[in-house]
């Protein structure tokens, strides 16, 4: 019976030193850990980030120009926006107001991007029941 | 669990309760293939992309949750010494491996459609990548020594510290930016996922947790027969240590 208890109390304890031992690297892993900063971020940062960059939000209504190369487009969180220019082929699900991570280098405030990413949210459901919802203004993505 | 603790009353019992697992894993994934290939609709902005969530969520949920088992099988064997916790999170490792797989191939086979590349290394992905792993390591852990008990032994902590992992899968989602979405389903506010589309979601978990059972019992039952042959074995050659 003593033994058991021992044994129970190692395996807990351990459990609960490598739980903080992980929440602690994950806590100064903070800024590595994310896949994309939102465009207001970068605005409370002191300096501009160097090197290679990631950043994601919507795709700003009315900014999407498809015609030239490059493609230019607006990524906006509501709060800020990034300005953002694009040498390639945009993944179907690109439009105004879809999800998008733009990664490349940021010169003078301008995203030049090598890569562009479409993210999906998670509401999933037939065009008829999107339609609807938005006719009757309950629900206002997708597009 | 006490009562199961005896083998030869859990070898009565899962081969009672086998067969009903094979049906229902037969009737539901059946029932859920129909209602995720043919009734459901196309999604609003997916389209027919959609399809590929049937088969890739349950997996994932699968391959968290048999993880989970796999956890708690060790607790029990390095804590209470319970005889069948070893053969249980021995026998379910391989299966949750497969699920891990299917759930990172089916992503990448969603997401170079949906966001437009196979793979990115966001917490969520990769999270799930070192699932894999763990399952991996674990299965080559446990088989790497010559005395199955110290091979489990060392299994069983392996699995145990690996379990910190299956939180950060679950919450990376909310905890960072990541590419992949949050969860649907765990979400109060409609809409988030039509029950057209939950319909077939559900019966393809139920079905794929059905066949995890049927294949947990089946791999329990021979791991039995092997230990019984082995101990069968050091009687009749008149010696305790295992053979070599």
């Amino acid at each position: 019976m003593k033994a058991k208890h021992r044994r129970l109390t190692f395996v807990g304890v351990g459990l609960l030193l490598l739980a903080g031992a992980a929440g602690l690297v994950l806590v100064a892993l903070e800024d590595t850990v994310v896949f994309f900063f939102a465009p207001s971020d970068l605005q409370a940062q002191e300096r501009a980030p160097e090197g290679r960059i990631r950043i994601g939000g919507l795709i700003e209504q009315g900014s999407l120009e498809r015609g030239g190369t490059p493609i230019r487009f607006r990524i906006t969180d509501l709060k800020a926006t990034v300005q953002v220019s694009y040498r390639g082929l945009l993944p179907d699900l690109i439009r105004e107001g879809q999800g998008v991570v733009a990664s490349g280098l940021l010169v003078d405030g301008l995203l030049e991007a090598d890569e562009v990413l479409a993210k999906h949210d998670e509401n999933y459901m037939p065009k008829e029941v999107a339609d609807a919802l938005r006719r009757a203004g309950t629900w206002q993505g997708g597009s | 669990m006490h009562a199961l603790a005896n083998p030869t009353r859990f070898m009565r019992l899962a081969g009672t309760i086998l067969p009903w697992t094979i049906a229902a894993a037969a009737v539901c994934l059946a029932a859920g293939l129909w209602q995720a290939l043919v009734v459901s609709p196309p999604d609003y902005q997916q389209g027919e992309t959609v399809r590929i969530m049937y088969v890739h969520v349950p997996s994932a949920w699968l391959a968290m949750f048999i993880y989970m088992v796999v956890a708690a099988g060790s607790a029990s064997f390095l804590i209470w010494k319970h005889p069948l916790a070893d053969v249980a999170a021995q026998a379910a490792a391989p299966i949750g491996a497969a699920f891990t797989a299917m759930a990172l191939a089916t992503g990448a086979i969603w997401g170079q459609p949906t966001w437009g590349t196979w793979w990115v290394w966001d917490a969520r992905l990769t999270s799930v990548l070192v699932l894999l792993f763990l399952y991996l390591g674990y299965i080559a852990l446990v088989n790497a020594f010559d005395d199955p008990e110290r091979g489990a032994r060392a299994g069983a902590v392996l699995a145990l510290a690996g379990v910190i992992n299956i939180p950060i899968i679950k919450f990376s989602v909310d905890w960072w930016n990541t590419l992949h979405q949050p969860a649907s389903l765990t979400r109060l506010d409609a809409p988030a996922i039509h029950s057209s589309m939950l319909v077939p979601l559900l019966l393809m978990a139920a079905g794929l947790f059905m066949y995890f059972l049927a294949v947990l019992i089946i791999r329990m039952q021979s791991a039995m027969l092997v230990r019984r042959s082995r101990a069968l074995g050091r009687v009749a050659c008149g010696t305790a240590g295992p053979q070599a």
